[in-house]
């Protein structure tokens, strides 16, 4: 069964067009992460798909049943927020029983549903706490408590992870991750951090101005991006894109190499000199300006002593690099 | 607060400048109640000297309860405050937040209208009000002047607090909707406990007009079962003769039950309970 089918999704505000004929299907148990710079219109998606926006023009369905007119509590959805969105005036035990509450499950039910989860989410001593007297992480653990014990059909997060410090960030990705595979729930995630959405998706979902652009696994995106927005977009540090400095291309057409993916070497087809060096430990990152005048990024793995200011020759696997046409879509190497 | 700029000097000026001020505010008050305590002949030749053993006197309480119906007057103002305070409060906030909250047609043209009576003093149509209640047959009750304070306080009460619930966070509200409240209970049980500060703002700001309003007891309820305290505090003032003992005296009255009223909303002010809600 599929857990979600959006069919032709259009959303606008006045004038302004946010969505524009979204198409997508989550299968169940699926993890999915809409990733895309701000204001491509993810959140708004999400918004949708939880019923808090009402589309305004094609089908979603949840679970196989369309809910274009069911309210929020009835779509069989739960939602986390960035801001938390705890209930100020209730404690931990209150606001993660409301929603249950709410829909007239009886009292040793929500109980134990609430034990349940606060066990799973090591809430336990907190639970006569307000929200007030929490730390940021267990206000998340709280938010997330909340979304597990209405055992909902499918999980949304709204950028969860946002406002937390990265330490905790990345402890918070470690649990998101587990409780998926202990739950086995459909779960769709908003974010624009992309090591996230990597780490996290089974199926990665890129977004921008209202399309999605592309949709496929976090490795096939980023091995197999199907244009110029895609392929910059995923990686950090994010792909080179040259014109003028790789002899032998078309002209308007694009080349588009990972950093990761240059070597230094004795005579190469791009040379340059290096403008800033970061240094972070395990990885070297340089900055080179060209002789034709574009910048790259080269990721060394170790520690380099490259100073700044020296020559340097660099050249790629042709097997490795991108090319794009003028319209920034991706090329069979052959074409270009 | 200190800061390390905060040093001996400055802060002997902030606190030099305030304590004048609280001088020049309470000044009167005192000597309104230290002379309501004082015999006639005292008042005017010390009006500044404190009451002693000579000239000391209750005699204007005593007037004060005697003449006239000073209990019925008390009940008559409380409840109209506290009443109007309720139906501003109640009907400004709810105003305040389908302004804030929801996106319809000429939501920002409602906004406007309503904050035109802010300009717009309401005694411009006391003539048109008068009017209404003669035809509806409120005059002399004390729904006449609820009905008027309400409509006079909501302007300002539906500005200030809209502008309040649009600070209030939409994923909390939409956490709300997720979990199956109503819109109803939304709006009482998560945003009006986060603009409670804002709330008590309003009716603190509303309280004193409504009690010391003269205007309008004397022209829509002037009989004697609903007359308000500052109404009835008028038998004392004559054309020719002024009971001065009395008038302190029922002045002095009049300011407790303000201050009851400012205590309770003041707290209101200070206990915030909105930390934590979200970052």
């Amino acid at each position: 069964m599929t857990a979600l089918k959006l069919e032709n999704v259009n959303k606008s505000f006045g004038q302004v067009h946010v969505l524009k004929d979204i198409n997508l299907t989550v299968e169940e148990g699926e993890f999915v992460v809409f990733v895309g710079p701000s204001g491509c219109g993810k959140s708004t998606l999400l918004r949708v798909i939880a019923g808090l926006e009402d589309a305004s023009s094609g089908t979603v369905a949840i679970g196989g049943e369309v809910v274009n007119r069911v309210p929020p509590a009835k779509r069989g959805i739960a939602m986390v927020f960035q801001s938390y969105a705890l209930y100020p005036h209730l404690n931990v035990r209150d606001n993660m029983g409301l929603g249950l509450k709410q829909e007239g499950q009886p009292k040793t039910e929500v109980e134990e549903r609430v034990a349940r989860a606060s066990a799973m989410l090591d809430l336990d001593k907190y639970l006569a706490r307000r929200p007030a007297e929490l730390s940021g992480g267990q206000r998340q653990r709280v938010a997330i408590g909340r979304a597990i014990v209405r055992q909902p059909k499918l999980f949304l997060f709204d950028e969860p992870l946002s406002n937390l410090d990265a330490a905790l960030r990345m402890n918070t990705r470690v649990e998101i991750a587990a409780l998926h595979r202990t739950l086995s729930a459909s779960m769709i995630y908003v974010t624009h951090d992309q090591i996230e959405a990597m780490t996290l998706a089974d199926k990665i979902v890129v977004l921008r101005d209202g399309r999605i652009e592309q949709v496929g696994s976090p490795l096939d995106l980023y091995n197999n991006p199907a244009n110029r927005f895609v392929a910059g977009f995923l990686g950090s540090p994010s792909m080179n894109f040259l014109q003028a400095s790789v002899p032998g291309l078309r002209p308007g057409f694009t080349i588009g190499i990972r950093p990761e993916y240059l070597r230094v070497v004795d005579q190469g087809r791009i040379s340059g000199e290096v403008t800033y060096v970061e240094r972070l430990g395990g990885d070297t990152n340089l900055l080179v300006k060209t002789d034709q005048g574009e910048t790259l990024t080269l990721r060394l793995f170790g520690q380099d002593h490259t100073p700044v200011g020296a020559r340097i020759s660099l050249d790629f696997d042709d097997a490795l690099a991108f090319h794009f046409d003028e319209a920034d879509e991706r090329v069979l190497a052959e074409a270009a | 607060m200190h800061t390390a700029r905060d040093t001996l000097s400055t802060r002997l000026g902030t606190h030099g400048v305030l304590i004048l001020y609280v001088i020049i505010a309470l000044f009167p008050v005192f000597v309104i109640v230290t002379n309501s305590f004082k015999t006639r002949r005292a008042i005017f030749r010390e009006p500044l000297a404190l009451p002693d053993g000579e000239s000391f006197s209750l005699i204007g309480y005593e007037t004060v309860l005697k003449q006239g119906d000073f209990f019925l007057y008390f009940q008559n103002s409380m409840i109209v405050t506290v009443a109007s305070l309720f139906f501003i409060l109640l009907f400004g906030a709810m105003a305040a937040f389908a302004l804030a909250e929801y996106r319809f047609k000429g939501n920002t043209l409602m906004g406007l209208y309503l904050a035109l009576g802010i300009m717009i003093p309401i005694r411009i149509g006391t003539v048109a009000i008068l009017e209404m209640m003669v035809s509806t047959g409120l005059v002399n009750t004390l729904w006449a002047l609820i009905l008027v304070y309400t409509a006079q306080g909501l302007p300002l009460a539906v500005f200030i607090l809209s502008e309040f619930m649009k600070g209030v966070s939409d994923d909390l509200k939409n956490a709300g909707r997720i979990d199956g409240l109503s819109e109803y209970k939304i709006f009482f049980r998560l945003v009006l406990p986060l603009v409670r500060p804002a709330m008590a703002t309003v009716a603190v700001f509303n309280m004193i007009p409504i009690w010391n309003d003269l205007w309008f007891p004397l022209i829509l309820a002037p009989a004697e079962e609903t007359k308000t305290l500052t109404l009835g505090s008028q038998v004392f003032i004559g054309q020719f003769v002024t009971d001065w003992n009395a008038v302190l005296s029922a002045l002095s009255l009049a300011i407790l039950p303000v201050m009851v009223l400012y205590v309770i909303f003041s707290r209101q002010l200070i206990r915030g309970i909105t930390s934590g809600a979200v970052k």
